[in-house]
């Protein structure tokens, strides 16, 4: 009996249930550590200025889209007497900056910044994985001379920190006029991330049965057809994961993205620390801006989060 | 009129020769069998043939035309894989209308849905068109491994093991119903296997290989009867041939340079001692229902026969051994056609 029972505390079948518990405190514990600031950042975004920065720290407070209105918007201060004199505001956001002695001047560059992002982020991504499945596709299945050096050099360029090459290829941007292009971060992203695309989707297809396409080809399909009904139907979750890995990375970037871009092409994560107020940073807009950068990848994710979770585990696990 | 022929193939992957100078034709209309254990290079054959591998020599022709250099894709063959033979992510339809989507052929839809109900209702699967592939039990998967084969007309076959991975009881099955669809249809097949009793039942020739040698082609009887070798007679048979030194029994009469003989069940016969000098002691007697195998020993050697469920013999019991037309080997093996009365 006792026998039975140490067995199955061994088996990887079914945790004891002292081992799931302390299991269940170590995620509940790094949930808790890694939404907490998440949490903090949605609510300093409903923040008036004051309640933002006041100590110690308010938990509970009078909330507020002063964040979100400064994040969108110019402003320039009046005197109360230029505004008594304007006619009445038409809109909330316009009675709201007006609170504060202000008017609206224009839209911010928010918005632009994050079409700039959405476009470098998704597109390098798509790039990495399009080029890295056939890449991968290609590994796998051809006998390619040179392919483990080959594979080897592909993954070498990940063993250093990218940084470190930052002054050649800031040198050659300018030479080849790419600096602060959307062109020249999707190149340069796509570049950082064809190599862990190329691995990881490598072992995925390792793990796609030949026969598959092969009983393909014999019923009179090319390779690309075979390629398109057959092996990437069956590889989209590791697709979908290495979408994903692409997409954080280029999203996130943060050194390139100061050194390379400055206006047309800049991305959120440059922009966001340099949203002033008044007299230093504007955090709640600064919060209003994490909060709306953060969304696009957690959709991402939720959305292909079935697949992410799968493609996790995949390759860990051989027959 | 199809043929499919095979001229001196040869492969080898690396040291390892899957394929040694194979000759093999399949006529049109006929049901071959390839024979031989894990490894003999049955699998390399079929794929030589479909054009998935390249023979280092040699040649194979379709309807009397060279294809050694064509892609698979133009040789109008169907395979039906030992492994992995369905998509997991279709339908069963799905699955059975690949091969028929194929953009080389170009089927319209309605066509289409005709052929995949016809091939389903052939291999009773016409209740799962619906399903996953993956929601089928292992006789349903294979039927339509075999299905996705049969929805096409195509000048020959080829099939890989495709019910190693059954039970026993589905596997008989499914034998029947192969044989009986491949005689509705008129289709030209060739098969592979290790299974003797597949090989038996549905060939209209076997041809027994190992090491990737074709040792010898014909006619179930033919292979049974006349085997060319030690191996190839004990490729058939249940229970197996059994092996005896020539030197063992000086008394029997044998043709010159017999070094062993091949005794089937049938060739040996166990009565009560009547003063025969060939006496054996039954070992075991295993009651397998409407048979018996008994195990004695001779000389130190175990033979293995069937028993008449009404002459019950025992364990420990001595019983004499009568021969009847055993078959002859000499030393290297080769079987000596000649028969001594
Ligand atoms: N792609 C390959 N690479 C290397 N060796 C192979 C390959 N395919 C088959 N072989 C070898 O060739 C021999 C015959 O294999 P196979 O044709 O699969 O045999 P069977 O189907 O009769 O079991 C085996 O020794 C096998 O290991
Ligand atoms: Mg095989």
């Amino acid at each position: 009996m006792s026998a039975i029972a140490k067995s199955n505390a061994h088996s990887i079948v079914e945790a004891s249930p002292r081992a799931k518990a302390i299991a269940g405190t170590i995620v509940i514990l790094y949930a808790v550590i890694s939404i907490l600031p998440l949490l903090w950042i949605v609510a300093t975004a409903f923040k008036s200025q004051s309640d933002a920065i006041a100590y110690p720290p308010k938990v509970f407070f009078q909330p507020t889209l002063e964040g979100y209105v400064n994040l969108f918007t110019m402003r320039t201060r009046q005197t109360p007497d230029f505004i008594a004199k304007l006619p009445p505001p038409t809109t909330w956001y316009d009675k709201l900056v007006r609170q504060h002695d202000m008017v609206i001047a224009g839209p911010s560059k928010v918005v632009p910044r994050f079409i700039n992002s959405l476009i470098i982020g998704f597109g390098s991504t798509f790039l990495a994985v399009f080029l890295g499945t056939l890449a991968a596709y290609a590994f796998s299945r051809f006998r390619i001379p040179l392919a483990d050096d080959l594979l080897f050099f592909i993954l070498s360029t990940r063993m250093m920190p990218p940084v470190a090459v930052a002054i050649p290829i800031y040198l050659m941007y300018r030479q080849l006029n790419l600096t602060d292009t959307r062109l020249g971060m999707i190149l340069l992203y796509t570049a950082v991330n064809v190599s862990l695309a190329v691995w990881l989707l490598k072992g995925f297809i390792d793990e796609i049965p030949r026969e598959y396409e092969e009983a393909a080809l014999v019923d009179g399909y090319t390779r690309l057809q075979a390629l398109r009904k057959v092996v990437l139907p069956q590889a989209v979750t590791g697709i979908a994961a290495t979408a994903i890995f692409c997409l954080i990375f280029s999203w996130n970037e943060y050194a390139f993205a100061v050194l390379l871009t400055s206006g047309e092409a800049q991305t959120m994560p440059p922009f966001i620390p340099f949203i002033i107020g008044e007299g230093g940073q504007d955090w709640p807009a600064v919060a209003a801006a994490t909060t709306l950068f953060v969304m696009p990848i957690v959709l991402f994710t939720v959305l292909l989060r079935k697949h992410l979770l799968r493609g996790i585990t995949f390759g860990a696990v051989r027959k | 009129m199809t043929d499919v022929v095979l001229r001196n193939i040869s492969k080898r992957f690396g040291s390892v020769e899957a394929v040694r100078d194979l000759s093999l034709s399949v006529n049109d209309g006929e049901f071959v069998v390839l024979l031989g254990p894990s490894g003999a290079g049955k699998t390399t054959t079929l794929r030589l043939i479909a054009g998935l591998e390249q023979p280092d020599s040699g040649s194979v022709l379709i309807d009397g035309e060279d294809v050694t250099r064509d892609p698979p894709g133009t040789r109008d063959i169907a395979f039906v894989f030992q492994q992995y033979s369905l998509y997991p992510h279709l339908s069963v339809y799905d699955n059975l209308a690949f091969p028929l989507r194929s953009p080389a052929r170009r089927v319209p839809e309605r066509l289409i849905k005709k052929r995949v109900e016809q091939t389903a209702e052939l291999l009773h699967v016409s209740s799962k068109l619906k399903n996953s592939a993956t929601r089928l039990s292992g006789g349903e998967m294979q039927r339509v491994a075999i299905g996705r084969a049969l929805v096409r007309d195509p000048a020959i076959y080829l099939m890989d093991e495709p019910l190693s991975s059954l039970d026993a009881k589905l596997r008989a099955e499914l034998r029947l119903e192969l044989k009986r669809i491949q005689i509705e249809l008129g289709a030209t097949i060739l098969y592979v296997t290790h299974d003797q009793v597949e090989a038996m039942t549905m060939a209209s020739r076997i041809g027994v290989i190992r090491d990737g040698k074709l040792l010898q082609l014909g006619s179930p009887r033919e292979i049974y009867e006349n085997p060319a070798d030690s191996y190839v007679a004990s490729r058939l048979g249940t229970p197996p041939i059994n092996f005896l030194p020539a030197h063992l029994v000086p008394d029997v009469a044998m043709p010159d340079g017999t070094e062993m003989l091949g005794i089937r069940t049938e060739h040996l016969e166990i009565g009560k001692r009547n003063g025969g000098t060939l006496v054996g002691r039954v070992h075991r007697v295993e009651h397998l229902g409407e048979q018996n195998h008994v195990h004695l020993e001779y000389k130190g050697k175990m033979l293995v026969t069937l028993a008449d469920p009404h002459q019950p013999v025992d364990a420990g019991e001595d019983v004499e051994l009568r021969l009847k037309h055993p078959l002859y080997f000499d030393a290297a093996g080769r079987r000596i056609p000649a028969v001594i009365q």
